[in-house]
């Protein structure tokens, strides 16, 4: 049986990790090769790195340092931020990335998606959506989660999909931050309308919201979580043992 | 010497990477020179077997890879690499593979259940159904990585190692020197750096 995954998100910025409260104050946390290699040896399933601030000024990302930690961590390495064109896939990937996250670069250019997984298949290519509540429909953000682009959330998703989007991770700014559990409501929706692996992100405080997840939402793959992990309010190991206990399927 | 066959598929900075982590000597090349002095060949892959196949066969690397193995030179295949050593693939068509073991590679939607996603994407467990020195360090139920959309049938006579997932699938297979991982090992952490150590310290 597959197993549920358990996802520390990376977000860098100049070159250390950082996290922020509703995308905003963000805080110096660590320096991300020394972080994943830790998380790599405790039982991460998959690593993820985002460049937070690519998609706003264009800045790129820092290469030497996902060079270094894919040098170094032998687990699933996923890289976003500032992903525009298939020369971005090429240049993530030829550093060592396993996968590549597009968000503002998908809004931007609808066929991204779909040449980049013809050049690398639809399991390189991840779609990374910024949700959140609009007027009673969820809608797609851009830019790091500041600019509403008045498209509804989930039909655009299923299109990415359609696309040749191989896993979706899935964002809520309304939960992100907040450490009151995951949106539940949005994901169900999310997973109703496609059939590649879906991973939850935004809302994770505590062991529990992980367990509240996977066993009401059993189309749930994976969960995606950053300051929890990092300032070790939970610990990966805690929370797969509590996993298994559950009887959810969890790599020990 | 590993030799990794970079025939211009997929990234093979990590697999190169995980070989220099335990230990051993490895290099990615597409000389043929190289190759024939190295002592253990590893075949990669990702993306499509058409593709694959028509790059492998246009270097002339095809005929070349299955001399190489006639010679009793460890040869291992991951992911489509593994894949590709098989007889023919039903990916999109019906394209020949090395034909270095004997199978077919069919697509996964045949043969698991309605409503199980394919990709088959994350860490799924080994089921060991045959001692072989690959996995002389993995112990029953160990996790890997896996990245798939077809999988090797027809193939119980190499078969070393299975997953669940709504049906047994290939995980490994061994064939006399001919290696095969479904799973990607330099992906699957210490248990996928186990794999590739028993690999590269296999007595030649």
């Amino acid at each position: 049986m597959i197993t549920k995954r358990i996802i520390p998100c990376l977000d860098v910025r100049d070159g250390r990790v950082v996290k922020g409260i509703n995308f905003e104050g963000l805080r110096d946390v660590s320096s991300p090769v020394a972080l994943a290699e830790y998380y790599s040896s405790c039982g991460a399933d998959e690593l993820v790195f985002y460049d937070i601030t690519a998609s706003s000024d264009g800045r790129k990302l820092f290469t030497d340092i996902l060079r270094e930690t894919a040098r170094k961590v032998f687990i699933p390495l996923t890289v976003g931020g500032g992903i525009n064109t298939v020369e971005d896939f090429d240049r993530v990937l030829k550093c060592g990335a396993d996968k590549v996250s597009v968000n503002s670069g998908a809004i931007k250019n609808p066929d991204l998606i779909g040449e980049a997984a013809k050049l690398y298949g639809n399991q390189c290519v991840v779609l990374s959506a910024d949700v959140k509540r609009v007027g009673g429909e969820f809608r797609i953000f851009a830019k790091g989660g500041r600019e509403d682009t008045g498209m509804e959330a989930i039909g655009w998703i299923r299109r990415c999909a359609e696309n040749g989007a191989g896993e979706i991770v899935v964002n809520s700014i309304d939960t992100d931050g907040v450490k009151g559990g995951f949106d539940l409501e949005m994901l169900n929706a999310v997973c109703s309308a496609v059939s590649v692996p879906v991973i939850a992100s935004g809302g994770a405080g505590k062991i529990e919201d992980f367990i509240t997840l996977f066993k009401t939402l059993p189309g749930v793959d994976a969960g995606l979580a950053a300051s929890i992990f990092h300032f070790g309010e939970v610990k990966i190991a805690d929370l797969k043992a509590e996993m298994a206990k559950n009887n959810i399927p969890t790599r020990i | 010497m590993i030799a990794i066959v970079d025939y211009g598929v997929g990234n093979l900075f990590s697999l190169k990477s995980s070989f220099s982590a335990v230990g051993a000597d490895v290099t990615v090349t597409s000389d043929r020179k190289v190759l024939r002095d190295a002592d253990k060949i590893i075949l990669p892959g990702v993306g499509a077997f058409k593709d694959a196949a028509m790059k492998l066969s246009s270097t002339g690397l095809s005929d070349f890879l299955c001399e190489e193995a006639k010679t009793g030179k460890p040869l291992m295949g991951i992911c489509l690499g593994m894949q590709m050593l098989f007889e023919k693939s039903y990916e999109y068509g019906e394209h020949s593979g090395l034909g270095l073991i004997k199978g077919t590679v069919r697509p996964l939607s045949g043969v698991i259940p309605g409503g199980l996603k394919i990709p088959h994407i994350g860490w799924n467990a080994l089921h060991i159904e045959r001692k072989n020195p690959l996995l002389s360090e993995i112990s029953e139920g160990e996790c890997v990585y896996f990245v798939h959309s077809y999988y090797a049938a027809d193939c119980s006579e190499s078969v070393i190692a299975t997953t669940e997932y709504g049906a047994p699938i290939t995980a490994a297979v061994a064939m006399d020197n001919v290696f095969g991982c479904q799973f990607h090992p330099e992906k699957s952490g210490t248990v996928g750096l186990r794999i590739l150590k028993a690999f590269a310290e296999m007595k030649v």
